[in-house]
């Protein structure tokens, strides 16, 4: 009975009380509480194991000596892994610029010049990647194989060479770019535009000078989206280019696989990570900067 | 005038090429499903069906053959890849679950979170984002390893090694999603609710629930997506079990039938189907409930671009 009666005068105080602060009701903080663990246990668990083993050494098959040994970071610093690294870097860098020539003149068409098939233009983009990423890359091999039409009958054979995965990385990638950068020409006020030209500005000098400035969040964005991945691909060199043109993702692969070399791996991938980091830091930067002052 | 209309038809031409370019591998695969051996393979070959010719015999199939619709019989009588496929959606139903549960809780909590508490969780989660693959993939590997070698209740590399592992990216990806919706929603009819007297699980029940729901289909069909389309995570943490991304990368390094083309066009084919479907009931019950403004939203998260 007592009970009874002192809840809904607890509840109502409650409420009173929550709505007095901020009139709206503030989920608990511990909600965050699964998820938190759950990265706790599996990703910085993983993590924190993955440093562990690059600086551990590798003792017989398969057995290992964890302490700080610094070798495997010695062994990446020779030419052959530095070149790698290279290879990687230039690869996604040039595959991140062609992603963006060809991507964003069509951004641009469906956000300036679309109206009523705008959507429908963005979904049949996406639709080719609703089929497995296997199966598309899969599809670009059976296109550019030696024995196929393009390389017998119009004499290009770039199957197994950095083209092909060139072109793989452009083909499944694309989307990702697309998408934030349309997203942000989209919020475009184009009347801009118009009066810039009124003005007298030409029509490209008025792209570079409001268009781009305006949608340069996007564009980064986009574009981080689509280089940060490129680096880590494993699949589309390991396919494409028949392991004549490794990225560093392969290499780690193989360590694993293969090599049965778990600590350089380890190494390996603590490497890959604090290159990227360079790039996602001045991101970082840049988006702040953006805030600050407003774009 | 005219200029403007030259510039908007250079862009419309250059859009068609890329949409070429993007379907053309599509529609090769779809056509060579219905490719038949070579026929020197053919010629060789003693069986009955044609479509039962193992992938080392099976000739160039890179140039047309001919016409055979016995592939599509044939891959779905295929002893590995219908098991694989299974595996694969047992595993994305699983974690587009959890990943889903997960991403809710915490993005309700977060939205409105003082940004100083909020900040570090947020660099957690895109932490998680931009690691490679290949590199969380590994850790992972090694970390369940080590972990059954320590703690017995750790399960063995197998099917939850893959859920457990897929999750991590899946949560951080729905909780960014739902988060970006509730964030973009406002509060104003939850403040309605809480003045007209309803408490927070009936508001949070019958005014947020319904509508974060776009979010969270979209949240959870995106996982479902990632996770029965990934290859790189569950390839180092499977031990002896097969996904279909893992029985479709060995068979395209190691040679493949046209079977592979017909169940990869019946699986386009399905999710196609059902994406109309869905668009169809979704335009439907908006028109009725939600006014006009809401639409365009709705097909943004449809699509994952929130």
């Amino acid at each position: 009975m007592a009970v009874a009666e002192k809840t809904p005068a607890v509840a109502a105080d409650s409420a009173a009380r929550r709505v007095g602060r901020s009139f709206r009701p503030r989920y608990p903080a511990w909600l965050t509480g699964p998820l938190l663990l759950y990265y706790a246990i599996f990703f910085l668990g993983p993590m924190a194991i993955l440093v562990a083993f690059s600086l551990a050494v590798q003792q017989g098959f398969g057995s290992l000596r964890y302490g700080f040994n610094t070798s495997q970071y010695h062994q990446i610093a020779t030419s052959l892994y530095i070149t790698i690294f290279e290879r990687t870097l230039v690869m996604a860098g040039v595959g991140t610029l062609l992603t963006i020539a060809v991507g964003y003149p069509v951004a641009y068409w469906m956000a300036r010049y679309l109206t009523t098939y705008k959507m429908l233009a963005l979904l049949i983009i996406v639709v080719p990647f609703w089929t497995s990423f296997l199966i598309r890359t899969y599809a670009l091999k059976i296109i550019l194989d030696p024995n196929g039409y393009l390389a017998k009958d119009l004499g290009l054979n770039i199957m197994y060479t950095k083209y092909a995965v060139g072109v793989g990385l452009v083909y499944n990638y694309l989307p990702l770019f697309i998408l934030p950068v349309f997203a942000s020409l989209e919020r475009m006020d184009w009347t801009l535009i118009e009066a810039a030209t009124d003005l007298g500005a030409r029509p490209f000098t008025a792209f570079r000078q409001i268009t781009l400035r305006l949608t340069l969040p996007g564009f980064v964005t986009g574009a981080l989206l689509v280089f940060i991945p490129m680096t880590g691909e494993y699949i589309i060199p390991n396919i494409l280019s028949g392991g004549n043109y490794e990225f560093v993702g392969n290499i780690i692969g193989d360590q694993f696989n293969q090599a049965q070399n778990q600590p350089f791996g380890s190494a390996l991938s603590i490497a890959l990570m604090a290159a990227l980091s360079v790039f996602v830091i001045v991101y970082i930067l840049f988006a702040t900067k953006e805030e600050q002052f407003g774009a | 005038m005219p200029r403007r209309l030259k510039a908007k038809h250079g862009f419309a031409a250059w859009a068609l090429v890329l949409y070429a370019f993007l379907y053309l591998p599509i529609l090769v695969m779809v056509i060579f499903a219905f490719n038949r051996p070579s026929p020197a393979s053919v010629a060789a070959f003693h069986g009955s069906n044609i479509c039962n010719i193992p992938p080392v015999q099976v000739g160039n199939i890179a140039v047309w053959n001919g016409f055979t619709s016995c592939w599509f019989s044939a891959g779905l009588h295929d002893p590995t890849y219908i098991p694989a496929i299974i595996t694969s959606l047992q595993i994305a139903a699983a974690a587009s679950i959890i990943a889903t549960a997960l991403g809710l809780c915490a993005a309700l909590a977060l939205a409105r979170m003082k940004p100083r508490l909020r900040a570090p969780f947020d660099a957690l989660a895109y932490l998680t984002l931009v690691v490679p693959e290949i590199v969380i993939a590994v850790a992972s590997l090694i970390f369940f390893v080590q972990a059954r070698n320590y703690i017995h209740a750790f399960p063995p590399l197998g099917k939850p090694t893959i859920l457990l592992g897929q999750v991590v990216f899946n949560a951080s990806v729905a909780m960014l999603i739902i988060r970006a919706r509730f964030v973009g929603m406002g509060d104003t009819l939850e403040e309605a609710a809480y003045d007209l007297g309803s408490g927070p699980l009936a508001t949070f029940r019958q005014v947020t629930l319904p509508r974060l729901m776009p979010a969270i289909v979209a949240a959870a069909l995106l996982s479902f997506t990632f996770s029965f389309d990934d290859y790189v995570q569950p390839a180092f943490t499977n031990g002896t079990t097969n996904t279909w991304p893992i029985v479709l990368y060995s068979a395209v390094r190691f040679g493949l039938t046209p079977a592979v083309n017909a169940l990869a066009t019946i699986m386009l084919g399905a999710t196609v189907l059902a994406v109309v479907v869905t668009a169809v009931v979704l335009r439907r019950s908006r028109a009725q409930v939600t006014p006009g403004q809401e639409k365009a939203r709705g097909l943004d998260a449809a699509l994952g671009l929130r």
